[in-house]
């Protein structure tokens, strides 16, 4: 099989567990004040505190692995989104040091609860609008980004940063609907009622505005014969979504937050199926900026040894901190 | 033109800024997730209940300074894209797949094991938690590792070829580029300098609560670990930053010649210039207090051997002098009292008074930020001296920017220079709070969450370990939450 095809499936599973790892965590930030000062918000971020850091890392993964396996992409979508680059990272600075510094400093407490908000907002909002931004196709001249500055600010690339804001918000409040108990899980459950709700809806309009984008995009879909390989996902989709309403309305563990990643999976197989096969539409296909065969394997050995070994040691840590949060932190 | 230059130089002082800043973090936390694992391997092999105290005291320490070391890394990984892409396009085929490989073997080791490490002392066994803690210091290593051959391959680039489209890319083999010329020399002068900085930070809080009582078992045991690693490491760390510069001297000897302020060639041995004022406009040294031969002698080991000047070297790929022949010094400077307060700290030993020498624990405190300091000397010394190239030779830093405009960096340079300085300057307020208190028996570790009943019991000294100590109340303090 062609190995930069292997690089792009690798390349996309980074990114996906990425979007669903840290998704959850941004999203529990995104929500944080609507749960009350005190009890209920730390055991909202307890419920995270463990793991977030590990999540985050597949973020490292995503952009270092785009360096490693296609450097001339990296090269120009970040140049390209810059400011939504930079505006994302500073954002997941507040993020971050939150967790530490409103324990430090009780006094200041709201004041990094804010923050914590503030940057995974910032930071969500921005990851969402870098995708529309690369999905509605970046000018590329002499392997480098001939664009303005602004040319990342569109109608359309609001539109995804919002639908990304919401499926964070979605993924959030079912990850709290399966770690929460109580009072504090039916308010995760009207959250998650109301952020499903708008993931669905924004997820077809961005759907919709991919296959009025350009016309090539439109083929993917409506063309025969791809018509009748790829309209599965739509329907899919649909079922899937229906019983995640069903599941958050209904289930007290984690039920909802399966189907939310089902739904997250669906969509990115969505918009698989639409980029392909470029990595930066409408120019440069994964081959375009792929790296040479020699770096390709070198790399592809390091992540046949050591990605059983991640995902072992990552779902051991989930394990060790599964169930319930507890009342009293940990114990 | 000019616009252009505005804005490589900006996004210049923007990558200064941020990894100045960033390494801060990493240089602190290498050495003290080693130490950690010392106190907690100590613990289960004692079963002394002061190395369980003090490593629940550092852990708390660790967990902020890794979260500002992680979110400030992150920046580093994409500023390379951001900030630089020309350099991103030609060298990722090279070092993408040793960066990428830092991420899978180190990057994912810290962070999966740092949540059993902070909070899962109840929940896995004695020994597991133990494993944690050494999966995660074994990660701030490997971390190192990789970045730092990534580091000195774009100091002393080998093992590559020169591709059809203008990247490099990688040769036959990648032991060439991984092992490159300067790699175990970098590796092994910048990890013992973490664990110095550790050290010295560590000595500085021993010494700072024996000032205030002599008396603290905590205090002592943490203040004599950290002067034993000042007294064996500083002398190894000298003489492996001896061998780093013989070895600069045999690749990048423009950077050697700008340490040592040499304008002019020396053809019957070379002077050492302890101190002056480098002009680089009159190619001289002014007001140089010299050594005569010393130079040679130190760098060839024979006092008349002939040294080549910048004089040899032409004008344009020439580095800046008067910033390396500075920050080169203040980094020997602060080696050598290093050693000092490592030598004062052995004759106390030797005499039996290390507890009671508060001359010796004012300049352990003093000494505190001193690795930090001397790190980052260390640090402009070498990547300053090899400019104007960003990869050796091959790349000059003015080609491989981004294709950014002057406002769009002036921006982000701002809003990076704002955040770090509140956000990581309150962290850093945070880290010398904690420090600031005793080290006591019954030390809470990292959890939290005021929602559980508040169990005095545990956290109660006994009578006679720390007289005098100062025992913060539980309800003053922020943990609440006993372990």
């Amino acid at each position: 099989m062609d190995l930069t095809v292997i690089w792009a499936f690798i390349i996309a599973f980074a990114v996906f567990a990425y979007v669903v790892m840290d998704g959850f965590d941004l999203g529990i930030g995104i929500l944080f004040p609507t749960f009350a000062a005190g009890r209920e918000r730390d055991r909202a971020m307890n419920s995270i505190a463990p793991v977030w850091d590990g999540n985050e890392t597949w973020l490292v993964l995503g952009g270092g692995g785009l360096f490693a396996a296609f450097p001339l992409a990296y090269a120009v979508i970040l140049p390209a989104t810059y400011p939504l680059i930079i505006a994302m990272l500073l954002g997941l600075v507040f993020r971050g040091v939150a967790f530490e510094y409103r324990w430090r400093d009780p006094g200041h407490q709201r004041f990094w609860d804010m923050a914590f908000t503030g940057g995974s907002l910032v930071a969500a909002l921005a990851q969402g609008m870098t995708l529309g931004a690369l999905l509605q196709g970046i000018e590329v001249v002499d392997r480098s980004y001939a664009g303005s500055w602004w040319d990342w600010l569109t109608p359309y690339t609001l539109l995804t940063g919002l639908g990304t804001v919401a499926g964070y918000a979605l993924l959030g409040s079912t990850w709290l609907i399966w770690k929460l108990d109580g009072a504090e899980q039916d308010h995760a459950r009207k959250l998650a009622i109301w952020a499903g709700g708008a993931t669905i809806v924004l997820m077809g309009a961005v759907s919709l505005y991919n296959i009025a984008l350009n016309e090539e995009y439109a083929a993917h879909w409506l063309a025969a014969p791809q018509i009748y390989w790829v309209a599965p996902v739509p329907i899919v989709t649909a079922v899937v979504s229906l019983s995640l309403l069903h599941g958050i309305l209904n289930a007290r563990n984690s039920k909802p937050f399966w189907l939310s990643i089902a739904l997250f999976f669906l969509g990115m197989s969505g918009l698989g199926v639409t980029i392909w096969p470029y990595v930066v539409p409408p120019g440069l296909t994964i081959w375009d900026a792929a790296a040479p065969e020699r770096s390709q394997i070198f790399m592809l050995v390091g992540v046949a040894i050591t990605m059983p070994l991640i995902i072992a040691y990552t779902a051991w840590a989930y394990w060790v901190f599964r169930g319930k949060v507890a009342d009293e932190g940990y114990h | 033109m000019l616009e252009n230059l505005d804005a490589l130089l900006l996004a210049r002082i923007q990558f200064a800024f941020t990894v100045s800043f960033h390494f801060f973090f990493p240089a602190f936390s290498i050495g003290l997730a080693s130490y950690l694992a010392v106190l907690e391997g100590l613990w289960l092999k004692t079963g002394k209940s002061v190395y369980l105290d003090l490593f629940k005291y550092w852990l708390k320490i660790f967990a902020i300074a890794f979260a500002m070391g992680v979110v400030s890394g992150i920046v580093m990984s994409y500023q390379f894209g951001t900030n630089w892409s020309v350099f991103s396009d030609v060298a990722g085929p090279v070092i993408g797949p040793l960066m990428a490989y830092e991420v899978l073997t180190a990057f994912f080791l810290e962070a999966g094991f740092l949540g059993v490490m902070l909070f899962g002392m109840n929940k896995v066994g004695r020994k597991l938690h133990f494993a944690a803690t050494l999966m995660v210091a074994l990660g701030t290593f490997v971390s190192a590792f990789w970045i730092l051959s990534v580091n000195s391959w774009m100091q002393t680039p080998t093992g590559y070829i020169l591709g059809d489209n203008g990247q490099y890319l990688p040769g036959e083999s990648w032991a060439a580029i991984i092992f490159n010329p300067s790699f175990p020399y970098r590796l092994v002068h910048t990890v013992m300098a973490a664990y110095l900085t550790t050290a010295f930070v560590v000595g500085a809080v021993g010494a700072w609560h024996l000032l205030k009582d002599k008396a603290n078992p905590h205090a002592r045991t943490m203040f004599s670990m950290a002067m034993w690693m000042a007294a064996i490491v500083t002398p190894a760390q000298i003489v492996a930053g001896d061998m780093h510069g013989l070895n600069t001297l045999e690749h990048q000897p423009a950077k050697v010649m700008a340490m040592e302020g040499h304008y002019q060639s020396h053809p019957d041995g070379a002077p050492l210039i302890l101190f002056g004022i480098p002009d680089s406009e009159a190619k001289t040294v002014r007001y140089g207090i010299e050594i005569p031969k010393a130079s040679s002698f130190i760098l060839k080991h024979d006092w008349n051997a002939p040294l080549a000047g910048l004089d040899t070297v032409p004008d344009d790929m020439e580095p800046p002098v008067p910033i390396v022949f500075w920050s080169f010094r203040i980094m020997v400077g602060i080696g050598f009292t290093m050693l000092g307060i490592g030598l004062w700290s052995l004759w106390g030993r030797v005499r039996g008074t290390l507890y009671d020498l508060p001359w010796l624990h004012r300049a352990a405190v003093l000494m505190g930020p001193s690795g930090f300091a001397a790190v980052l000397a260390g640090w402009i010394t070498t990547e300053v001296g090899r400019q104007p190239f960003v990869i050796y030779g091959l790349l000059r830093t003015a080609d491989a920017a981004s294709p950014l405009d002057a406002p769009a960096v002036a921006a982000s340079l701002l809003a990076f220079i704002l955040v770090y300085f509140t956000v990581f300057g309150i962290g850093v307020w945070y880290i010398l709070k904690l420090m600031g208190k005793a080290p006591h028996p019954g030390e809470y570790g990292v959890k939290r969450g005021d929602v559980g009943p508040i169990r005095t019991a545990g956290i109660t000294p006994g009578p006679t370990q720390n007289p005098g100590g100062e025992e913060p109340l539980p309800s003053a303090s922020p943990e609440k939450e006993p372990v």
